[in-house]
């Protein structure tokens, strides 16, 4: 198990610079992120795109950004478990917590800060009424272990890149490969999209454009799929494995059931010390919403500044905390 | 001031009156009217929380840009009619346009 006072769930900027402001007050800190590299939307959404709002720079490139936080909170030393999603956080008898990851990763801290920014992205559901009853019984959003539909039936829903490519990936090891797309063509990079119409011209998959798929039935396992196709009429397929690929969407995730108190997927906090309504959770960054919110980096590195002068009380409950200007004493490392 | 409608949940018609000389989305414009669009992403096209229909009116919208579009191809209920409001900057030949907010359920 990972030991640290704070346990920061999200490695973007704002979570970056909650380091650098918990290190002042001799705080360490443990991050944890989905995304298999620190910097958050920055890296993963926008890396090349100047930021024109951070003061100091007139105009600084999102990845620059990152690295010169990273740089900035580096004498800190803190630790990351990245590319795993926090899942649960469980308090302990005295106060504290240990938050768990999806790859069962412990952190044992004093104080939890959600800076999870727009959330976890998850994939997009088709509009299917019992859709639910056959996850992971013949439904999947992800291929994650191929060679389960090795020799198998598979219908897959979409036009985007992830709908090609995992057709023509498919298109090797299922027995029969069905790509339904309510478009007449691919706006997908044109060298996947002429592979998947060779395809189907050479009968190896099953194509059928401007058609959606309806309803799904089977019993306990998905057996069959309705398709309603670009003359309105309905044509029912036999098959092992729906794959609807509709794209991701960013939602709060896990987080969701931690208890702690949400508005319109964003976690509410009070401006005082950007506390939760759970004693020793925070939430700073784009997560969080309070009146008068704005979601915008400098403001998240505000909410992270008076967060760490909060966190505190927690993390050494036998001090008095004095307010020192990094002018007059300095940055003191660990 | 334009002038736009917004369909409810009933099948009525909501004007909504909007200045265009603020340089705003139409997601922001919706957003400031409490119609409930969470646009997750900020308005970055990434997150499909403000998509809409427009129903009528909307001839003299300028055509979708690449990244609208690709995310538009990837939602199971886009149609030819669907936009995302956060790509639609507010401007004068948006007057009278009549939309449907379907982004909720993402």
């Amino acid at each position: 198990m990972i030991t640290t006072d704070i346990g920061i769930i999200g490695a973007g900027p704002v979570g970056l610079f909650a380091v650098f402001e918990a290190g002042l007050l001799k705080m360490r800190c443990h991050l944890i992120d989905a995304l298999p590299q620190v910097g958050g939307q920055l890296s993963e959404i926008y890396p090349q795109k100047p930021i024109y709002d951070i003061p100091g720079y007139p105009a600084i490139n999102a990845q620059n950004l990152v690295e010169k936080l990273m740089e900035q909170i580096s004498p800190f030393k803190p630790g990351f478990t990245l590319g795993e999603r926090a899942e649960t956080v469980e308090k302990q008898p005295d106060g504290s917590y240990i938050i768990r990851t999806d790859d069962d990763t412990e952190v044992h801290c004093q104080v939890i800060v959600i800076a999870g920014g727009l959330g976890c992205f998850e994939p997009r559901k088709p509009d299917i009424t019992n859709l639910a009853e056959f996850e992971g019984k013949g439904v999947a959003y992800m291929v994650k272990n191929p060679a389960l539909f090795r020799n198998k039936r598979v219908v897959l829903a979409g036009g985007g890149d992830s709908a090609l490519d995992w057709t023509l990936f498919l298109s090797e090891i299922a027995s029969e490969v069905t790509l339904v797309h309510r478009g007449d063509t691919f706006r997908g990079s044109p060298d996947s999209s002429e592979k998947v119409a060779e395809l189907a011209r050479g009968g190896r998959i099953n194509l059928l454009l401007q058609s959606t798929v309806m309803s799904i039935d089977g019993n306990g396992h998905l057996q069959q799929v309705t398709v309603k196709g670009r003359d309105g009429t309905d044509q029912q397929l036999d098959t092992d494995y729906l794959i609807p690929l509709f794209g991701l969407s960013p939602k709060l995730g896990p987080i969701a059931g931690w208890g702690v108190g949400i508005d319109r997927s964003a976690i509410q906090v009070n401006t005082f010390d950007y506390a939760t309504d759970t004693e020793r959770i925070y939430a700073i960054g784009d997560i969080n919403t309070y009146p008068g919110k704005l979601k915008l980096i400098l403001c998240g590195f505000h909410e992270a500044a008076l967060m760490a002068q909060s966190a505190f009380r927690y993390v050494y409950p036998d001090q008095k905390l004095s307010f020192k200007y990094t002018t007059v004493y300095g940055v003191n490392t660990f | 001031m334009i002038t736009l409608y917004v369909r409810n949940e009933t099948g009525g018609r909501e004007p909504v009156e909007v200045p265009t000389d603020i340089s705003l989305s139409l997601m922001e414009v919706l957003k400031g009217y409490d119609y409930p669009i969470m646009a997750t992403c900020g308005g970055m096209a990434l997150c499909a929380t403000c998509h809409i229909r427009v129903v009528q009116g909307g001839e003299q919208l300028p055509p979708p840009g690449d990244a609208e579009l690709d995310m538009l191809d990837t939602l199971p209920d886009a149609g030819p009619d669907s936009r995302l409001a956060c790509q639609v900057r507010v401007h004068e030949n948006l007057d009278g346009m009549e939309l449907c907010i379907l982004g909720n359920e993402y």
